[in-house]
């Protein structure tokens, strides 16, 4: 019996053979790294390429020149929509993984089983509705006299302006990241020793300290991982800003459509591309590097 | 104690506060496209189907729909042997450079879709491909393989590893082991990927808008609706992707349900 067990756990461990080149394992190995080198990492490199392009009347021109870079990160309008877009995303990270944790929290150690599957599909259903039509709902409820400042009437409070401002744009970003971070703390929150916990409680930790002092720590990875994640959507949404926020003010992924859309400049929107892609590396390599630093194991 | 009671009957109403935010949208979407007024507000307007009556007449609709579709299913379908492929890889080899191939399988949805669609917008128009089908479609591809690979995958590792090897032992090339082991294991994964990356293709609208050129797609014409005139048209045709959508969905978990084996999980 203990035998078979041990056999079949070394065969279940067992570590996947070497590739040898031969036809079947290159026929498997080979589509999808053709497919993707080709058609996402080869856009992606060309799109390096076209910031040192430049345009002549109003012909793309190969180059090698550097003045998009100069026009774009000399411009004071760029840098202020740069920060602003940085301040923006890790805002949005911040307020969602706040938002979300008691409800992890909850779902995690306190629902029964049945709940928690219950909410997990009800968390998965919004990544299959159009976050398109999820934003232009918000934009109707939250309009001038739309729904909510009508029920608000109804109470003498408000009118508030909820819509092409800050909050509309939070909103939206809440809209896009909520349960996607739920859904990731849920996953970290179960995979916590549900003894230390237990131990934590007997010796006299109130439920708020235990919490704090081991249930956070043994979910860091997964809390900074939502977070990260978060910070991704929100950085590069174009949705909320434009449409919930208005545009008012911008913010990189606004900017950058608005030169490709109305300017017709794509060397310096792909300047902007670039130095998104170079921020967003940069977060989240911090944030691994957070997540999975000292002696956090998931 | 009744102290602590208390804490917990309000963090359970958090709890659905939170739940209410997520699915309000979605609840108001479906109320709003069968509400008399333009411009809804309380109290609701006459039950109406005009919104519905408007988006029938609107000549803009079909082909956009028409195209939703042919990108839809061409999309599902390669996206989904190409994830197959890479999924058995991952499974079954390990060579030198693993991370950076697991890395070009995975990393496509963590680019924001705003600069996929100008990398894409680019190079696609320098291959003359802009403004076609087929360039929503390959795009489109990138963008799901890695929810066919990462669900392809899952199954995979629910597979005890001796099976196929015991198929090589009776004399089974490793063709025909594909063909009766690993295949018919992982047939309701493939289902599931087939449905789960239409859904994906379905609600994808900023490569599209990119890359599409006239040939719109149906959440193109939602945001094209949506930087134009204000109306409920656009909650209307929400109600009837999300049906479409969400029946996909439960497809696709009902098939995974279903074929669950019977043995607990560990």
């Amino acid at each position: 019996m203990s035998l078979r067990t041990a056999a079949a756990s070394v065969a279940e461990n067992a570590a996947p053979a070497r590739l040898r080149p031969n036809p079947f394992a290159l026929t498997w190995a080979l589509p999808m790294a053709i497919w993707q080198l080709l058609f996402f990492v080869a856009p992606l490199c060309f799109l390096f390429v076209m910031t040192f392009w430049i345009v002549q009347n109003f012909r793309l021109t190969p180059a090698f020149d550097l003045q998009n870079w100069h026009a774009m990160l000399g411009a004071r309008y760029f840098w202020e929509i740069y920060f602003r877009t940085l301040i923006y995303g890790l805002l949005a990270a911040g307020l969602v993984s706040l938002i979300a944790f008691p409800c992890s929290y909850m779902l995690a150690f306190r629902a029964p089983f049945s709940l928690r599957w219950f909410a997990v599909f009800l968390l998965i259903t919004p990544f299959f509705t159009s976050y398109l039509v999820r934003s232009y709902s918000w934009k109707v409820v939250l309009t001038g006299n739309g729904i909510v400042n009508a029920g608000l009437g109804f109470l003498r409070l408000g009118p508030f302006d909820m819509v092409n401002n800050l909050f509309g744009t939070m909103v939206g970003y809440l809209t896009l990241t909520l349960p996607l971070v739920v859904l990731l703390q849920l996953f970290s929150l179960a995979y916590v020793d549900r003894n230390l916990v237990e131990a934590a409680h007997n010796l006299g930790c109130t439920a708020i300290k235990t919490v704090f002092l081991i249930v956070m720590p043994a979910a860091r990875v997964g809390i900074v991982l939502a977070a990260t994640f978060a910070f991704i959507l929100s950085f590069g949404d174009y949705v909320s800003p434009s449409l919930l926020g208005g545009s008012k003010p911008p913010t990189l992924s606004v900017l950058m459509v608005d030169v490709v859309k109305s300017g017709a400049n794509w060397p310096q929107a792909s300047v902007v591309a670039v130095m998104m892609i170079v921020t967003l590396l940069a977060v989240s390599f911090a944030a691994l590097i957070y997540a999975y630093g000292g002696k956090g194991r998931g | 104690m009744s102290l602590r009671r208390i804490g917990t009957v309000l963090l359970w109403c958090y709890v659905v506060t939170v739940f209410a935010f997520i699915m309000a949208p979605i609840a108001t979407s479906f109320i709003v496209s069968f509400n008399f007024d333009r411009f809804p507000t309380l109290p609701l307007g006459a039950f109406s189907l005009r919104w519905y009556q408007d988006i029938a007449q609107d000549p803009m609709l079909p082909p956009a729909f028409r195209n939703t579709i042919i990108v839809g299913f061409t999309v599902s379908v390669i996206a989904t042997t190409l994830g197959f492929a890479a999924a058995y890889t991952d499974y079954r080899y390990r060579f030198a450079g693993k991370q950076v191939y697991l890395a070009l399988a995975l990393l496509p949805p963590t680019i924001p879709v705003v600069i996929l669609g100008l990398a894409m917008l680019i190079f696609l128009t320098k291959i003359g491909l802009f403004g076609t089908l087929k360039a929503i479609i390959i795009s489109h591809i990138v963008v799901c393989l890695p929810f066919a690979m990462a669900l392809i995958r899952l199954r995979l590792s629910q597979m005890d590893q001796s099976l196929e090897a015991a198929a090589w032992n009776l004399g089974a090339t490793e063709w025909r082991a594909m063909r009766d082991v690993i295949l018919p294991f992982t047939l309701p994964a493939i289902l599931a990927a087939l449905f789960i990356t239409m859904a994906v293709s379905f609600d994808e609208y900023a490569i599209a808008w990119f890359v599409s050129g006239f040939q719109e797609t149906l959440p193109v014409r939602i945001l094209a609706m949506f930087q134009g005139q204000v109306s409920p048209r656009i909650n209307a045709i929400g109600s009837i992707v999300f049906t479409i959508t969400m029946t996909l969905v439960i497809l696709a978990q009902a098939i995974l349900l279903l074929r669950r084996p019977a043995r607990a999980p560990d």
